[in-house]
């Protein structure tokens, strides 16, 4: 049997090509990731993209229901009982939300790798200490340390960033500490270490480029239950105060027009539902494909 | 065996001494103990009675050791809003959080374990696929908004059941409901990879080869083995019942102690956060402590003494 | 006339347990057990054994990359520890290593140039960039590999390649020592030669004294003043290369030299006997006494010493005086 190849091949290859094309970019991981880049431009440019000030009310629109429920153009996803635009403070909420988890998993990472690679160079009693910090820290849910400290300590922004950026830096310094020994024990780290190079250039200039893929990989599995940590506590009105808005504070507010104004709720739980689905379905996507050793 | 125990238990204690010297230390840094116990308008002899109470006068390694004293006797102020000892503010409330929480973890197990099984046994068909899908919302919708959807849908649009209170036992319903869903998803998800691997080990396949039929196979080689990293997650799922319970509480105003936790949180009531603080972090050394006993009681590697320390 | 590299009677034992889980028997793994040699300023030691015999061993502590059980190791006059310290850092460069295998020592993310100018970077954190990369391609040059590879990755070299990089970094800081570690064994032999004549080059050129470690004769010939033969921790003979390898005076030498096959000429082998060796199990006497074909009563019993003579040195109660015997 031969085949001549003619131009109905293309046909082939371009089927072929789409589908190799989906095969290594699924279309769920398209997605997420217009969605996000969606969300990165609302963090980048919220003020120019929303159609009002977050705070401005217009009392005489209080309660509108979204446009195709009842409502116009004017508030595409309605107002709240105070008429400001429920689209415009979901712009700005997600960017706060999204900026606090960002520099919150920023804060995490620095002190895990930091804690994890201390752990790796010192080995002995200094190992043992960060261990036992790792091991309390998972044993306590970190909603209940967080609540706890927020009585303690009082509430603000930067507090709150900060208690954020405790959360999850355990398995991050797990991971670090694990590949750090393990990059270590390879010729490259003790080559170097011959040659006479001091522990910060061993750890910051050839350990720490050769596991960040994989540590890059654990912070975005961090990210988006630092979002889900910070909404919950906003919802229950510890976290971010009004008059700034976060994902969680809208649904905490809008909680008690769930009967009158259900949209007031459903738009900031629907936004948070998405990034952090998409973040995590990203996550597993990079971990699957750059990492098959994690987890 | 028993060296296996006793140094989990050595573990547990030494977390519990941890547990305390952080209240310790974090009660310390919020500054003068005192007002922080008492709140800021007691009257000038009280403070003066407490400070000599509790010996603030004493160098700080003293009232370190007198504060475990304080401790072990359960003397842990008074409640700022009642002027109650917060001790009993807490435990009071204690009965009502377990009754949700409870029924909850065995909603979690009911039907997370079956749902992780069923779809590590059917891997890559449209069961598996749509079980996990369900599941990935266990780890991406928060359960406040679960707990709202389930309330908009089941309370103000079928109203079927209350949105809030505490009055009648379908009251727990939603709360229940709520926790258990989510647990449940974390809990099918992995069980079904511990399923997974489990079944792509080679003593799996040498018992297939050997001619026992495939549900034999499953049941007497396959679970009991998938049981082990099962178990592990059960000790974590209390830490997120707990956590979980504070915002459901609130959710359905129900009057367990994460409500207490956020109200006491919200008004500085800090005796009864330290209570609760105490409590709950007794409460995961004692989950952990049982999970490692059945860890040690299911993984026959470990009864005999020695081989690979449980990730 | 004192020499550059100084060693005297350095150990090296490692606590183990022999097999039987957590209560096996502590036994001492003894890799280096008294070694005594002198390495003059630009002149080569050769150190030749089987695998296992403390060859490695011995190089990591020479560089002070750990701590001797007994003993001490004088670079230069000054003391060798394992503490890493200033005055370790300043040993730095002036001593430094070629590794075996040279994709593990280079960093697979950083580009080769400046992996070789790592060292000048540490050393001589004040040198201007620019400065530092005219020595890096000074040092490329060198070591034969052109100015196209400098950005390459270490992955994207071939072995010899990539040892001339290791290499080049090793000479960096222009040492007065260098210890390389069986550094053509993980090459293929066609590119073994051009490694090792690079190797003589540079030290004709450079003028630095080396430690070359190899189990492999030829090559320890090749490129050595001196030789020395370990066998289980000790040096069991030293001496010029034409004299150990013409006239091997210890049965273990003679064993391995007999192993080399010689173009035209069949010679007689000497197959060794018994087990190989194990530096947890040292023999009484004579370690070699189990698998020596002229073993008497008396080597099971007493450890023979390091006789020297003449330039010759062995271990062995058969042979009494080294230069005699040779002169045979």
């Amino acid at each position: 049997m031969t085949t001549i190849p003619d131009d109905s091949g293309s046909v082939f290859t371009a089927k072929n090509r789409a589908a190799a094309f989906f095969q290594s970019w699924p279309p769920g991981i398209l997605l997420a990731l217009a969605w996000l880049a969606m969300c990165a431009l609302l963090v980048a440019f919220a003020p120019h993209v929303a159609p009002y000030d977050y705070l401005a009310m217009d009392l005489r629109a209080r309660l509108t229901p979204p446009v195709f429920f009842g409502g116009d153009w004017a508030h595409p996803l309605g107002t709240d009982e105070l008429g400001r635009d429920v689209l415009s403070r979901l712009i700005t909420s997600v960017r706060i939300s999204l900026v606090i988890a960002f520099l919150s998993t920023l804060i995490a990472a620095t002190l895990g790798v930091s804690l994890g690679f201390l752990a790796a160079w010192f080995r002995g009693r200094v190992e043992q200490v960060v261990l036992m910090l790792i091991d309390a820290q998972a044993a306590m849910p970190f909603m209940i340390i967080a609540l706890a400290m927020l009585a303690f300590l009082g509430n603000s922004l930067p507090l709150l960033v900060i208690l954020m950026g405790f959360y999850g830096w355990e398995r991050i310094a797990r991971i670090a500490r694990g590949l750090a020994i393990a990059a270590s024990e390879q010729g490259y780290a003790t080559a170097v270490r011959d040659l006479g190079a001091t522990p910060w250039r061993i750890y910051g200039r050839h350990i720490l480029p050769n596991i960040a893929s994989t540590l890059i990989v654990s912070m975005t599995l961090n990210f988006p239950e630092v979002i889900l940590l910070e909404s919950g506590l906003s919802f229950l009105g510890l976290g971010v105060q009004p008059p700034m808005t976060s994902l969680g504070n809208m649904v905490g507010y809008g909680r008690d027009y769930i009967q009158s104004a259900p949209w007031i709720m459903l738009a900031p739980a629907a936004a948070i539902v998405l990034t952090t689905l998409s973040i995590s379905m990203i996550g597993d996507w990079l971990r699957d494909r750059f990492d098959p050793t994690l987890r | 065996m028993t060296r296996y125990f006793l140094s989990r238990l050595a573990r547990a204690f030494v977390t519990v001494v941890l547990i305390v010297s952080a209240a310790f230390i974090v009660l310390r840094l919020s500054g003068d103990p005192a007002i922080t116990i008492l709140g800021p308008e007691a009257p000038p002899e009280a403070y003066a009675a407490f400070r000599a109470a509790w010996g603030l006068d004493q160098p700080l390694w003293n009232q370190y050791l007198r504060y475990f004293g304080a401790v072990a006797q359960g003397d842990l102020g008074t409640s700022m809003r009642d002027g109650r000892a917060a001790l009993d503010v807490v435990l009071e409330r204690v009965p009502d959080t377990l009754r949700i929480t409870l029924p909850a973890l065995l909603l979690n197990l009911a039907i997370g374990i079956p749902a992780g099984i069923w779809a590590a046994l059917h891997r890559n068909t449209l069961i598996d696929r749509a079980i996990m899908t369900v599941s990935v919302m266990g780890f991406t919708v928060p359960s406040f908004v679960m707990g709202l959807v389930l309330a908009l849908v089941f309370a103000v649009r079928l109203r079927w059941l209350p949105s809030g209170g505490s009055d009648t036992a379908l009251h727990a319903v939603l709360p229940i409901l709520t926790m258990g869903l989510i647990g449940a998803a974390v809990i099918a998800r992995f069980t079904r990879s511990a399923m997974l691997e489990t079944l792509g080990q080679p003593y799996i396949r040498t018992a297939s080869a050997k001619g026992l039929l495939w549900h034999q196979v499953v049941i007497r080689h396959a679970l009991p083995n998938a049981a082990i990293p099962t178990l592990t997650i059960i000790g974590f799922m209390v830490g997120s019942l707990v956590a979980g319970a504070v915002v459901v509480e609130s959710i359905f105003s129900w009057p367990g102690v994460g409500r207490l936790l956020v109200t006491a949180v919200a008004n500085r009531d800090l005796a009864v956060v330290q209570v609760i603080l105490l409590l709950i972090g007794f409460t995961m050394v004692a989950a952990n402590l049982l999970v490692d006993m059945a860890y040690g009681w299911v993984d026959p590697r470990l009864r005999s003494g020695h081989a690979a320390k449980p990730a | 006339m004192t020499a550059l590299l100084s060693v005297r009677g350095l150990k090296r034992h490692y606590p183990v347990r022999r097999p039987g889980g957590l209560f096996g028997r502590p036994a001492t793994l003894k890799a280096v057990d008294g070694l005594d040699f002198d390495i003059p300023a630009g002149r080569t030691l050769g150190l030749v054994g089987e695998s296992g015999c403390g060859k490695s061993t011995t190089a990591r502590l020479v560089l002070g990359l750990v701590p001797p059980s007994a003993g001490e190791v004088r670079f230069d006059g000054g003391l060798v520890t394992a503490k890493h310290d200033a005055a370790w850092r300043r040993q730095r460069r002036r001593m430094q290593m070629v590794y075996q295998d040279p994709l593990g020592a280079l960093d697979r993310r950083m580009p080769v140039a400046e992996q070789i100018g790592e060292p000048i970077a540490i050393h001589e954190p004040g040198l201007p960039a620019a400065e530092r990369a005219e020595r890096v391609a000074e040092l490329m040059a060198q070591v034969g590999l052109g100015a196209s590879m400098a950005q390459r990755y270490p992955h994207e070299l071939s072995g010899g390649q990539r040892q001339r990089v290791v290499i080049a970094r090793a000479l960096a800081l222009d040492p007065a020592l260098l210890v390389c570690d069986e550094p053509v064994s993980a090459l293929d032999v066609s590119i073994q030669a051009q490694v090792l004549n690079l190797l003589d080059d540079l030290r004709a050129r450079t003028g630095f004294a080396a430690l070359f470690i190899s189990h492999d004769l030829k090559v320890v010939r090749q490129m050595s003043d001196r030789v020395a033969v370990m066998y289980l921790g000790r040096i069991v003979e030293e001496g010029a290369p034409e004299e150990v390898f013409h006239a091997p005076l210890h049965p273990y030498t003679q064993a391995l030299v007999s192993a080399i096959p010689v173009p035209g000429r069949r010679r007689e082998r000497i197959v060794l006997e018994g087990d190989p060796p194990n530096p947890v199990d040292v023999p009484a006497g004579c370690p070699f006494h189990p698998r020596c074909p002229v073993a008497t009563a008396r080597c099971t019993r007493e450890v023979p010493r390091l006789e020297r003579d003449a330039g010759r040195a062995v271990a062995c109660h058969l042979v009494t005086a080294p230069a005699a015997h040779a002169a045979e």
